[in-house]
């Protein structure tokens, strides 16, 4: 009962991590873009969170309604302002220029909201929890957090394959130059891209914010664990990065049981033994 | 400074490397080499910590310069080998007893075996997520650090004052040491990758650097340059890694694996400087320690602006500033570019 109960939690705390994941997986599959800001964007979302939470007395789940367009609209900024500048053959530009976007939000973050650490309150949902069998409770806020990351993917999978603007970003990240041609703005097709994954992030840095204390040193294990959960699941499914979130959030649950030092080290191994034995991924994609 | 290259052609030529620039320029360096070596009988302490952090970020920006700006490797993890190195002198000299000096290069050595098998692994990954997979390994060897309770955990050890005074009698002595370990590294690792640079190892790597797809058909094989290169950087950053935390007598896992001193800081200084030459990292590392030295104040504030002046460079000017004057003036400051010179062809230029 006690393992069981330990898979349960990481498999709800894997939902986050897909999260992370999918929105890093969005813009890599779109225009090769990887972003080393990510992290600390899912951080600036939750501080968005707390500044709303504090100026309107709103609850935080509330509060997603404001971030997420926000975030949305700060990286449909950021990809047309700069980042659609450093887009080409060479892979240093981009990974630069996000970087230094990294120190920059981090540094922001510090001098805006000092070190101390925050956390969201959302009230009575915080604590609440069901039994599912004897010995094994779920908690609301894990189980609401798992429930909206198979939200995010499936609504990410269907406006890639049933609509225009997934047609769009298909067709741009198969071709550019045809894309183009097609009479696709790329550099405006980039930008949705890009203001899309900061929407996901929106939402995943709420939630985490709810779940955990938040402080502006915190991104780069995030931008870490979404990464982790890309390359476990396998680049190009959304389906397989879900899994990849998944299977983070249980090594970590597992090695956490263990030793509680062991909980991030577990992570990273489990990444480095499917990275050793499956390089491609556990569920690469097969088809076009 | 010429190499007869073609003896067996038809039309026998020479290879330069040297031109006027590159004449003045290494010797200024030899100049300011005495100058530094002399350095301990007319500078103050302060000066001499202040030179040999200065000579170790050339050496961490010189060896990550080799990495990225050559071998099109973007790693994000450096901070490992700087903390292995740290972690190795530190085991080496408390549980096993090795003299501090004899413990800097096991440390490179330990380093370097170490990057064989994390290069098996992270080549598996292409550029930008290769990036983040050598963080990962970086995070790894700092957690892993955190779990040696024999070397203080998480929160660290210092070495011995026994351990420190096997190194030299008295506190002066030790910082002189210490200096010219730090000095001697210098010259080495800006030798061997001058060196690198005009074997023809250096002309693969320029080809890799230039165009991968090309070079391969070239009968290059990539891979095995790559991997050479990168256990190569990691052999010298843990040596330095060693040196530093000799340095400061005190080690933990989060100031030896620390991403932003040991990685952040030295992409800021080679792509300021110019990535993709042997001298933007010492013009980085100069300007870095100007900008430390008048905007420190300013904390939090000073690190965000160094990202915005990094990612300016990027964006208008990808050379930095040694690529900016070389492009302008043409000047060189060691004797790395290739002229062929023909018998008949009389203009030196």
């Amino acid at each position: 009962m006690q393992w069981l109960n330990v898979i349960i939690q990481g498999v709800l705390v894997g939902g986050l991590y897909a999260m992370f994941a999918a929105g890093l997986a969005l813009i890599f599959g779109v225009m090769r873009l990887v972003n080393i800001a990510h992290g600390d964007l899912i951080v600036l979302a939750a501080y968005l969170a707390l500044v709303a939470t504090d100026a309107l007395g709103i609850n935080p789940l509330t509060a997603i309604l404001i971030v997420a367009p926000v975030m949305g609209a700060i990286g449909y900024g950021l990809q047309r302002g700069l980042l659609n500048r450093t887009l080409g053959d060479d892979v240093l530009p981009p990974l630069l220029v996000t970087f230094g976007l990294s120190i920059i939000i981090q540094n922001a973050l510090l001098e805006l909201f000092t070190a101390d650490s925050r956390r969201l309150a959302a009230g009575a949902i915080e604590v609440e929890s069901f039994p599912l069998v004897e010995g094994v409770s779920i908690g609301v806020l894990p189980l609401l957090q798992f429930v909206a990351a198979v939200a995010v993917i499936g609504a990410l999978q269907v406006l890639f394959y049933r609509t225009a603007l997934g047609r769009a970003f298909r067709a741009t990240s198969d071709d550019p130059a045809v894309a183009q041609l097609m009479g696709l703005d790329n550099r405006h097709v980039f930008a949705l891209a890009m203001a899309l994954s900061l929407a996901v992030v929106a939402v995943a840095g709420v939630l985490l914010a709810i779940r955990t204390n938040f402080d502006p040193a915190i991104g780069p294990a995030r931008l870490i664990f979404g990464f982790e959960a890309v390359i476990i699941g396998g680049l190009g499914s959304l389906w397989g990065t879900f899994a990849g979130g998944i299977i983070l959030g249980v090594a970590q649950a597992i090695g956490a049981h263990i030793n509680p030092g062991w909980q991030v080290l577990a992570g990273h191994l489990a990444f480095l033994i499917i990275l050793a034995l499956r390089p491609e991924g556990l569920f690469p994609k097969v088809q076009g | 400074m010429s190499v007869a290259a073609g003896a067996g052609l038809r039309a026998p030529f020479e290879v330069e490397h040297a031109s006027r620039s590159s004449r003045i320029g290494s010797v200024a360096l030899a100049i300011a080499f005495v100058a530094l070596v002399a350095a301990p009988s007319f500078a103050g302490r302060d000066d001499l910590r202040l030179l040999s952090e200065i000579f170790s970020y050339i050496v961490l920006a010189s060896l990550w310069n080799l990495l990225a700006g050559y071998a099109g490797l973007v790693s994000v993890g450096q901070q490992a080998y700087v903390g292995i190195g740290g972690y190795v002198l530190f085991a080496a000299t408390i549980l096993a007893g090795i003299h501090p000096l004899a413990a800097v290069p096991l440390a490179g050595i330990a380093g370097a075996l170490l990057a064989l098998p994390v290069a098996g692994l992270m080549f598996r990954l292409r550029g930008h997520y290769f990036a983040i997979g050598t963080w990962v390994v970086a995070e790894v060897f700092r957690l892993l650090a955190s779990q040696l309770s024999a070397l203080g955990g998480g929160s660290g050890i210092s070495l011995p004052a026994g351990t420190v005074i096997a190194m030299a009698a008295t506190r002066q002595w030790r910082e002189f040491l210490i200096y010219w370990l730090s000095l001697a590294l210098l010259l080495a690792v800006l030798g061997a990758i001058v060196l690198l640079l005009r074997s023809r190892y250096g002309l693969a790597l320029t080809a890799i650097r230039d165009n991968e797809i090309a070079a391969r058909s070239h009968g290059i094989d990539v891979w095995r340059v790559k991997l050479a290169i990168y256990v190569a950087a990691a052999l010298g950053t843990s040596m330095m890694g060693a040196l530093i935390f000799l340095q400061k007598l005190r080690i933990s896992p989060d100031t030896a694996f620390s991403v932003n001193d040991w990685t952040a800081f030295v992409i800021f200084i080679t792509v300021i400087g110019g990535i993709g030459r042997i001298e933007g990292p010492i013009i980085g590392t100069l300007v870095f320690f100007i900008l430390r030295k008048t905007l420190a104040d300013l904390g939090s504030l000073y690190l965000l602006m160094l990202g915005a002046v990094a990612i300016a460079v990027m964006l208008f000017a990808p050379k930095g500033i040694w690529g900016f004057v070389a492009g302008r003036f043409g000047w060189h400051l060691l004797p790395l570019e290739r002229r062929l010179r023909l018998p008949a062809d009389t203009s030196t230029k």
